[in-house]
């Protein structure tokens, strides 16, 4: 639970403070893969989370998009202590993730893997037409290049299929989009593409979470970067106060900045 | 067959697909791996013709009649094997449960002389309540479906034998409302024809309905003619079929044989046209994937293991009518193996996520004309297994290398 000194107890006192993570823990038999860690997202905020490999960003995206639940700590959602133990309960509270794999269904076409449980249907049968419609019109917006949604996800570029990835978790109106590594298999232009659609939804008022450890592109997108080290917070940064050797340092752990973690930035 | 309908949607803006685009993105699919149901019939055409070749009487439409009745039971039992295939799994033991229902079926209606209805639904009863078990310790305890099944045909052969108890063999008398129907039970030929115009119409409507409003939403829709052409085709399929089978005195469509082609529709419409259907799909092509898209994965499954049970009990029914009894050896020797090698011969893919209900139709379609085709020719089951096989492999070889083009093309 949150000690006396963090400020999140009373759900009223930051209305635009989406979700706050509090204490979380996780283990995986022996390996500590998460200790009280904190992290708050507002409305239209893009928060970055950085860290070296093996530092548990991965596992917090999984905790949050509730692939797997947390050991302790607490989750609170609009103010509400919410338990978030499946993907459908994630899903269903609003927060949308695109996994580091994508976890896309490589044999279905572009819109299935979109709709994909969350079809819309039309007395009881899909209604294909509403979906594909909606597809296209989702993928303009986010000026995607895609020329055809009636092909299988399998034939799709890298860039294009993070896009789909992308464009899934906006399907269900999520209040949060969580970006594990988003850029981390694409080419120069191709990161690019994301790094625009990272400021789209930010735009729509989306909270952001955006999982890297490309400084630059952290940077570039971010407006405050956490930083997790060995499963702990190592600090807390405006993206436009810091400069990427203050974020390397507390990375690599040459700056110890683990006691300010979870420190309310405002 | 590919799942869920399929437009090459080449961009939203261009208004009209035309025959060629049609037919050139035929070809695109075959290339890059995606046959469908293109090998099946090739194959079936091939036998067709060799058997016709070399005995004109495998065309004649008795044979032919026969051909479809002999199909029907192991075809409603393949039905349930490419539900499971669809998401990679299998069933071993859907040819004894068969077995185990004509049992139930030939003992409560002939030595403790039930009313055919409770009966009935005994005998259908013990599938979905086997099926129920495996999918229950598939989800909970992750057992191979493999070994799973494989436990359940050793279990459900003894229960048959219980059931079946000193006697060893019933035979339901011939009056009995259900042989009538397994044997007997023809539709007429007006009302096959009706059948056929109502489902002519049904489909027409829906591509019209379907064309316009993907065009009222600006999306690419099919010509008039090119669904002229599908109407039009299946039209003259299932007249031709309604009508061949009449003619020479051929007793038409038997009422065995409707129920099985509405099944195998049933189970399309179910995989193609429903939330369900493509939640087994995205299970077949990524069991993380289809979970972290909020779909309860084991429901699914456990869905499928229940439904297989089911055809098979259905498939066991069909045959206990048509034989007019059941015995110790009923669902027993090569039905399973049928069942499972008609699934892959009619495409559906071995690996997951690939394959559609017709494919047990065409499976089942071509390991009988083998059958009967080797009968005619006075070949007996020692050719007709080497055969089978033979082809079994053939089709197991389409599968993987179109597979493997799949990879290569990026479609996997
Ligand atoms: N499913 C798992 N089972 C066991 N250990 C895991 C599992 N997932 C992650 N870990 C461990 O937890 C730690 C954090 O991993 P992860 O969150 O993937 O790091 P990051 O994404 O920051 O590179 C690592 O030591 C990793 O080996
Ligand atoms: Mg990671």
């Amino acid at each position: 639970m949150p000690g006396p000194a963090l400020s999140v107890a009373r759900p009223d006192e930051h209305p635009d403070r989406i979700l706050s993570l509090r204490g979380i823990t996780k283990r995986f038999g022996a390996v500590r893969a998460l200790t009280g860690v904190d992290l708050d997202v507002h409305v239209g905020e893009v928060v970055a989370i950085v860290g070296d490999n093996g530092a548990g960003k991965s596992t917090l995206v999984k905790i949050l998009a509730g692939v797997h639940p947390a050991d302790g700590g607490s989750i609170r959602f609009f103010g509400q202590l919410t338990p978030i133990d499946s993907p459908t309960d994630s899903l269903d509270l609003g927060i949308a993730t695109v996994f580091q794999d994508l976890a896309l269904c490589d044999s279905l076409d572009v819109v299935s893997n979109l709709w994909l449980g969350r079809e819309l249907t039309r007395a009881g049968a899909l209604d294909e037409v509403e979906m594909e419609k909606r597809s296209w019109g989702l993928l303009r917006e986010l000026h995607a290049r895609i020329t055809d949604v009636r092909v299988p996800v399998a034939s799709l570029s890298g860039g294009q299929r993070q896009t789909v990835a992308i464009a899934r978790s906006l399907i269900g109106d999520p209040h949060v989009v969580i970006l594990d590594e988003p850029t981390a298999a694409l080419g120069v232009s191709q990161t690019a593409e994301v790094l625009n659609l990272i400021e789209r939804l930010r735009d729509r008022g989306l909270g952001v979470i955006l999982v890297s450890h490309n400084i630059a592109d952290v940077l570039a997108v971010a407006d405050r970067v956490v930083v997790l080290r060995l499963g702990r917070n190592n600090g807390e940064f405006r993206a436009s106060e810091t400069s990427s050797d203050a974020l390397i340092a507390a990375i690599t752990g040459a700056m110890d900045h683990s006691r300010r973690g979870g420190d309310d930035p405002e | 067959m590919r799942q869920g309908p399929r437009r090459v949607a080449e961009h939203p803006d261009t208004a009209a697909r035309t025959l060629p685009e049609l037919v050139s993105s035929g070809v695109v699919r075959a290339r890059t791996g995606d046959l469908g149901v293109a090998p099946v019939l090739i194959g079936l055409a091939i036998l067709w013709t060799v058997f016709t070749a070399l005995n004109p009487v495998f065309l004649s439409p008795t044979n032919l009649v026969n051909l479809t009745m002999q199909s029907a039971a192991t075809g409603v039992i393949a039905i349930g094997i490419v539900l499971l295939l669809l998401i990679g799994e299998i069933d071993l033991s859907v040819g004894s449960v068969s077995g185990l229902a004509g049992a139930i079926l030939a003992v409560g209606s002939v030595q403790l002389g039930l009313p055919l209805p409770i009966v009935l639904l005994a005998a259908l009863a013990c599938g979905p309540l086997i099926g129920l078990v495996y999918g229950l310790l598939y989800t909970r305890f992750g057992v191979p479906g493999f070994v799973l099944t494989l436990a359940g045909l050793l279990a459900a052969l003894g229960a048959q034998l219980q059931v079946l108890g000193t006697a060893g063999s019933i035979t339901i008398p011939f009056d009995s409302a259900i042989v009538q129907f397994g044997q007997q039970l023809f539709v007429p030929a007006w009302l096959m024809y009706t059948i056929d115009a109502a489902v002519v119409a049904l489909v027409a409507w829906r591509l019209v309905a379907e064309a316009r409003r993907r065009a009222e939403a600006g999306l690419a829709a099919r010509s008039t003619a090119a669904i002229a052409l599908r109407v039009g085709a299946l039209a003259l399929l299932l007249f031709a079929c309604s009508w061949y089978l009449h003619q020479d005195g051929g007793r038409g469509v038997g009422a065995m044989v409707l129920l099985f082609v509405i099944l195998v529709a049933g189970t399309h419409l179910l995989l193609t046209r429903t939330r369900f259907g493509r939640a087994v799909y995205a299970v077949g092509g990524s069991v993380e994937g289809a979970r972290r898209a909020g779909i309860r994965v084991a429901r699914v499954q456990i869905s499928l293991f229940v439904l297989c049970s089911t055809f098979a009990a259905i498939g066991g029914i069909l045959a206990a009518a048509r034989l007019a009894g059941a015995n110790q050896s009923s669902g027993g020797g090569d039905m399973f193996l049928n069942a499972i090698a008609a699934a892959v011969i009619g495409g559906t893919s071995l690996f997951g996520g690939r394959g559609s209900a017709f494919s047990a139709l065409l499976g089942v379609l071509v390991l009988t004309s083998i059958s009967l085709g080797l009968t005619l020719l006075s070949l007996d089951s020692s050719v007709r297994y080497i055969v089978t096989g033979a082809v079994l492999v053939l089709a197991v070889i389409v599968d993987s290398v179109s597979r493997r083009s799949r990879a290569a093309a990026g479609r996997a």
